[in-house]
């Protein structure tokens, strides 16, 4: 009887963690509003000022990230019960360096004008705090697949605001979308407005934007 | 047992051992396509500093029938037997000029290949934080710009950077280099907003970027003197 039971609640256990579980669904919607790594953990901002002049490299940044921290994640999650507690950080560090320089590798190989353009930024994301934080604070404590998909929620909310900005940059600093001039299109004259493509224009956005965003969610600092 | 000194070495070094194969491996397998990107790149450099390249245009192909590069030295003599590839510029710029190989593309016309439509010559040099490099380009009479292009390796964005940008390469567009047979290079100055369409040797600054608009008018200065004897030589001939 109690063997029994016992198969009973495995199978239950098993039919209670589907892949894409009420929970692990969270882990992906979560960072794209409530937990925002940018906008509410106030985390990779000096990478969301500097490459959001244009739609495209933001887009390939917000890829590269969310690549690097999903599998960064991954990896670690997997090794999460043999690393040493005292050299966590710099096995962290080099599996993030590991990730960061293959998709610099790929980046020069395959779309290599992309990659001049985002040029020392791609190495940059070792050190973006996103991808750190969420080793030290999440990986190291889950098994891999809410790993991976916390890396892709929060590369995703990343993305998500950094797409946001270089929206408005680019439209309202060069007039053109993804390269493409929608006013010109439209057959309006716009002389592009200097200040978007400035960092201290996208840290004005940068910071409507987290304005609009508490009102709407309600977040508060808590201390 | 994880907390042993033993364990935690052996752990890093397995760690070093495995990222270190992997990157080997990664480079190694992807260094073929990495050098042809920068091929391509640089045949488009040579061809977009004399012409204006359309969005998927052939580059190998209009390179491959209308470029002719060889080498030559300080004299202006052809190098024999050197491929204008196998010159790494970044490396004879550190010689001194008359030490240099220097290599030249010439573009000829499309139906008489022994015409020289324009002249192209790497150029390299120092600019505020790092190193900069770039062609220029001159039309047959071997002292009018045709164009240039720059690139740079660590500019200020939005200030020295613009050096990239057509919006500044456009500004030395038929300017001259000589001036009565004597080398007159070509400068940027200081400010910006200054038409000196009438300067044949006066090109307007970028502000904010006086220092690297010094380090490409150094460039220049530097390597067209390296090639004065080329350019003497064909001018004289083409006149």
């Amino acid at each position: 009887m109690s063997t029994e039971a016992v198969v009973v609640e495995k199978i239950e256990e098993k039919k209670s963690e589907p892949l894409f579980s009420k929970k692990n669904k969270k882990l992906i919607s979560n960072p794209l509003d409530m937990d925002n790594p940018i906008t509410v953990q106030i985390l990779g901002v000096c990478s969301a000022l500097a490459v959001t002049t244009q739609m495209k490299p933001a887009f390939v940044m917000s890829l590269g990230l969310t690549i690097v921290t999903a599998s960064s994640n991954v990896v670690i999650s997997a090794m999460r019960d043999t690393i040493p507690s005292r050299i966590r950080i710099i096995v962290q560090l080099a599996i993030v360096s590991l990730w960061v320089i293959l998709v610099d590798q790929l980046l020069k190989a395959y779309v290599y004008d992309v990659s001049k353009q985002l040029s020392v930024f791609v190495g940059l994301i070792i050190t973006n705090c996103i991808v750190m934080g969420r080793l030290e604070a999440y990986a190291m404590g889950n098994k891999p697949w809410p790993s991976f998909l916390d890396g892709i929620g929060n590369g995703l909310g990343y993305g998500l605001i950094l797409m946001t900005l270089a929206f408005f940059r680019e439209l309202l600093g060069g007039g053109s979308l993804f390269g493409f001039k929608v006013f010109e299109a439209m057959g309006i004259h716009y002389t592009g407005n200097g200040l978007m493509l400035l960092p201290a224009g996208a840290c004005i956005l940068l910071g409507i934007i987290i304005w609009i965003q508490r009102t709407l969610n309600g977040h508060r600092e808590s201390h | 047992m994880r907390q042993s000194n033993a364990y935690i070495v052996l752990y890093a070094a397995a760690i070093t051992v495995v990222c270190g194969g992997l990157l080997a491996f990664a480079s190694i397998s992807l260094k073929d396509k990495q050098d042809a990107n920068i091929a391509l790149e640089q045949k488009k450099n040579i061809l977009g500093s004399v012409l204006t390249l359309e969005e998927g245009a052939d580059v190998v192909d209009i390179y491959g029938k209308q470029v002719k590069s060889f080498v030559i030295d300080y004299n202006g003599n052809i190098k024999e037997g050197l491929k204008p590839e196998d010159v790494v510029v970044a490396a004879e710029y550190k010689k001194k000029p008359e030490e240099r190989l220097l290599p030249v593309y010439e573009f000829r016309n499309q139906t008489n290949p022994d015409k020289v439509e324009y002249a192209v010559m790497p150029v390299y040099g120092y600019g505020l934080w790092n190193n900069i490099w770039g062609f220029v380009a001159v039309k047959s009479d071997f002292n009018t710009i045709q164009g240039v292009k720059f690139q740079h390796a660590g500019e200020t964005p939005g200030l020295g950077a613009r050096i990239e940008s057509e919006e500044v390469q456009e500004r030395f567009k038929g300017k001259t280099i000589f001036e009565n047979g004597k080398l007159t290079p070509v400068a940027i100055q200081k400010g910006e907003g200054h038409d000196y369409s009438n300067d044949p040797h006066k090109v307007d600054g970028m502000s904010g970027a006086t220092l690297t608009g010094k380090g490409v008018n150094n460039m220049l200065k530097d390597y067209l003197a390296s090639y004065e004897n080329y350019l003497k030589k064909h001018s004289g001939s083409n006149q």
